[in-house]
């Protein structure tokens, strides 16, 4: 079926005709530049505002770049947003409610569906997204705010060549190809881009850029350089025996001793693509006339997560990092039929002290207390 | 798409003391549109809502039959059933709703059913009593065992009585910390088990209160006789959106506010008093 597929090749430095077309077609488009030390999605215009020449480094607890000085566009693997924020808003106004005399009127703010085309995505992006999807889109209760923005969306994808340190989506199979759920995929070989569409509307985009096609050799390379990067990753999730065996060791030990190194920050729930606890807040204006019913993305390593009158149902560390991986890992599983972790590894990174998962879990599964564990790293510096 | 975020404005028709900082509120729901087509079943919840202060989950206690009045029994104890026990009659309050699953007394029909509740925990279980009767000829005998900590405690007293006259039923309260007037059993509730005869085949039990009750009580029962499966709690965590979006009333692979509140008891029994879930 690959072969089949229709690619197209564009020389790197035509990459702006990509950009011009998406915005020909009335694309606000969002990629990756770089801001304070970080790779964020922004608003871009041209190709100078994407990240040319940097790289990422990323470990336990670190993040670096690195300018290369080479032509390289999508060189950076990823910063710590995924594509939750842009249909999962991080603050999203559902209602305003405006005081009556017989009460209040209630009325609600959906947003706006902006067409967006976000260039740059990666498949561990994709498949968070898709993870959202499952719980905002299929159930009984769509989420219509969700359905507003979702709705807009045009997602370029890029394969990934290179594999960090805290990559572990080929055990996932979440990547590093992106198999779905883009309209476009990249793939950046040296001076060319090859363009793949994935759905109706990136096959029409295609065919308005007129490239010439990509031959049966520049399409194997490609996949060579795809699963050299898989290969090349250093860490690994077996997610085999979940989700049981997680919900075996809720006594293991090993807790008390992740829990002392856990900050309860909620860094790890910002940035994973999938987490999607939300709390509500009620903001009146001054007058008491009138006010804002919002959701805001909330953490289950807050105080308030359990919080039942007079009565906290995790009130440690233990109780509220255990509630995370146990979710995310295991009855993730059994309420949405997809394990809750894509591989990025941004829980990894963004961890101010560290706490990586694929150790968390082969320790929490293994009988006894923690076993030492030994790892080959490899330090992308 | 419905949006299930719009709150419904409902006015406080009245509202009824029952015990300190405890009040029902009758509420009915201002437009007519909403309020005819509204249908709930006993043992389901609504958000309600408080203007500029925010909502909270509580139970609804009044007959499934008489939809359009939507009893909920409040105790000031947050920041928003605070604000709750504000209002007077005339205020007008927000309901989103109902929400989770009820009761299961299609499955009851035709069986004993014995109710074990405790403290405020009975809320949630009343709209099923009375359910059951305004249709007593479909159900067996009814046992209903009921603990309080103090006699102050005991909310809906004259259903109580209004509950014992009834013809083949058995109404046992029980509290811990009585005072003179008390002329129940003294002790929990889950002692008065011993005091009632229970056909364990035929019997389906519904369960309400705090969870170390029904730690204790369950085992009891099994040991009795009675399947886990004939075993029915009530169970609570918080909850913001009741549509299990949002992520806080998770117990194991549940959603409490969506596949709950009521829920059979093997299907939780794996994660009932684990800590921190």
């Amino acid at each position: 079926m690959a072969m089949a597929r229709e690619i197209g090749v564009l020389p790197r430095v035509d990459l702006q005709r990509l950009l011009d077309a998406l915005s020909a077609k009335g694309y606000r488009i969002v990629g990756p530049t770089v801001r304070d030390g970080a790779v964020v999605w922004e608003t871009v215009r041209s190709v100078s505002d994407l990240p040319v020449g940097w790289r990422d480094h990323q470990e336990p607890g670190r993040y670096r770049l690195e300018q290369t000085g080479s032509q390289e566009v999508f060189g950076v693997v990823h910063g710590p947003q995924s594509l939750k924020q842009f249909v999962f808003a991080p603050r999203e106004p559902l209602l305003q409610i405006e005081r009556t005399k017989d009460g209040f009127v209630t009325r609600p703010t959906l947003p706006q569906s902006e067409k967006v085309a976000i260039i740059g995505a990666r498949a561990c992006d994709l498949a968070g997204l898709a993870v959202q999807d499952r719980i905002f889109l299929k159930d009984f209760h769509s989420d219509p705010y969700y359905a507003a923005r979702r709705e807009g969306l045009f997602l370029v994808a890029v394969n990934c060549t290179r594999a960090l340190n805290t990559c572990f989506c080929a055990s996932m199979e979440t990547g590093p190809r992106a198999k779905h759920g883009f309209d476009l995929a990249l793939s950046e070989l040296d001076d060319q881009l090859l363009i793949e569409a994935g759905s109706e509307a990136g096959r029409d985009l295609l065919s308005n850029l007129c490239l010439s096609r990509g031959s049966e050799q520049l399409s194997a390379e490609a996949a060579t350089r795809v699963d050299a990067c898989a290969q090349s990753q250093v860490r690994r999730l077996d997610h085999s025996r979940l989700p049981q065996a997680l919900y075996d060791a809720h006594e293991h030990p090993r807790w008390d001793e992740v829990a002392s190194r856990c900050l309860a920050c909620t860094n790890c729930t910002m940035v994973c693509p999938t987490c999607f606890c939300h709390t509500v807040e009620e903001t009146p204006d001054l007058s008491y006339q009138h006010t804002t019913h919002a959701r805001l993305w909330d953490s289950c390593f807050t105080q308030e997560h359990g919080y039942i009158h007079g009565k906290n149902m995790r009130p440690t560390i233990k109780d509220r990092y255990r509630m995370w991986l146990t979710h995310k890992l295991a009855s993730w599983i059994d309420q949405f039929g997809a394990s809750g972790c894509v591989g990025c590894g941004r829980c990894i990174t963004w961890c101010p002290v560290g706490i990586d998962l694929t150790e968390e879990l082969p320790a929490l599964l293994s009988p006894g207390i923690q076993p030492s564990i030994v790892r080959q790293r490899v330090d992308g510096m | 798409m419905t949006n299930p975020y719009v709150i419904q404005p409902a006015t406080i028709v009245e509202k009824i003391r029952e015990a300190e900082h405890i009040h029902t509120y009758r509420l009915q729901l201002v437009d007519e549109e909403v309020r005819r087509t509204f249908r709930f079943k006993a043992g389901q919840f609504n958000m309600v809502y408080v203007f500029g202060v925010g909502e909270v989950a509580i139970s609804i206690v009044s007959d499934p039959d008489e939809p359009e009045f939507l009893n909920h029994t409040i105790r000031a104890v947050g920041r928003i059933t605070k604000a709750i026990a504000a209002l007077q009659s005339g205020d007008v309050l927000g309901i989103r709703g109902p929400f989770g699953q009820g009761w299961p007394l299609d499955e009851a029909r035709g069986r004993n059913v014995v109710i074990v509740t405790g403290g405020l925990g009975c809320a949630p279980v009343v709209g099923a009593i009375e359910y059951i009767f305004k249709r007593r000829e479909q159900y067996g005998s009814i046992k209903i065992l009921h603990g309080v900590k103090t006699p102050h405690d005991l909310l809906y007293r004259e259903r109580f009585d209004q509950w014992r006259r009834a013809p083949d039923t058995e109404v046992l309260l029980a509290s811990g910390q009585p005072d003179k007037t008390w002329s129940y059993h003294i002790g929990v509730v889950t002692e008065l088990f011993e005091e009632v005869a229970i056909d364990s085949m035929k019997s389906i039990v519904l369960m309400c209160g705090p969870e170390i009750m029904m730690r204790l009580g369950v085992p009891i029962l099994m040991r009795r006789g009675i399947p886990e499966t004939a075993i029915y709690l009530s169970l609570e965590r918080h909850m913001e959106c009741g549509i299990g979006l949002c992520g806080h009333c998770q117990m194991g692979p549940y959603f409490l506010c969506k596949d709950g509140p009521v829920m059979r008891y093997d299907r939780v029994a794996q994660w009932l008093g684990q800590t921190g879930v």
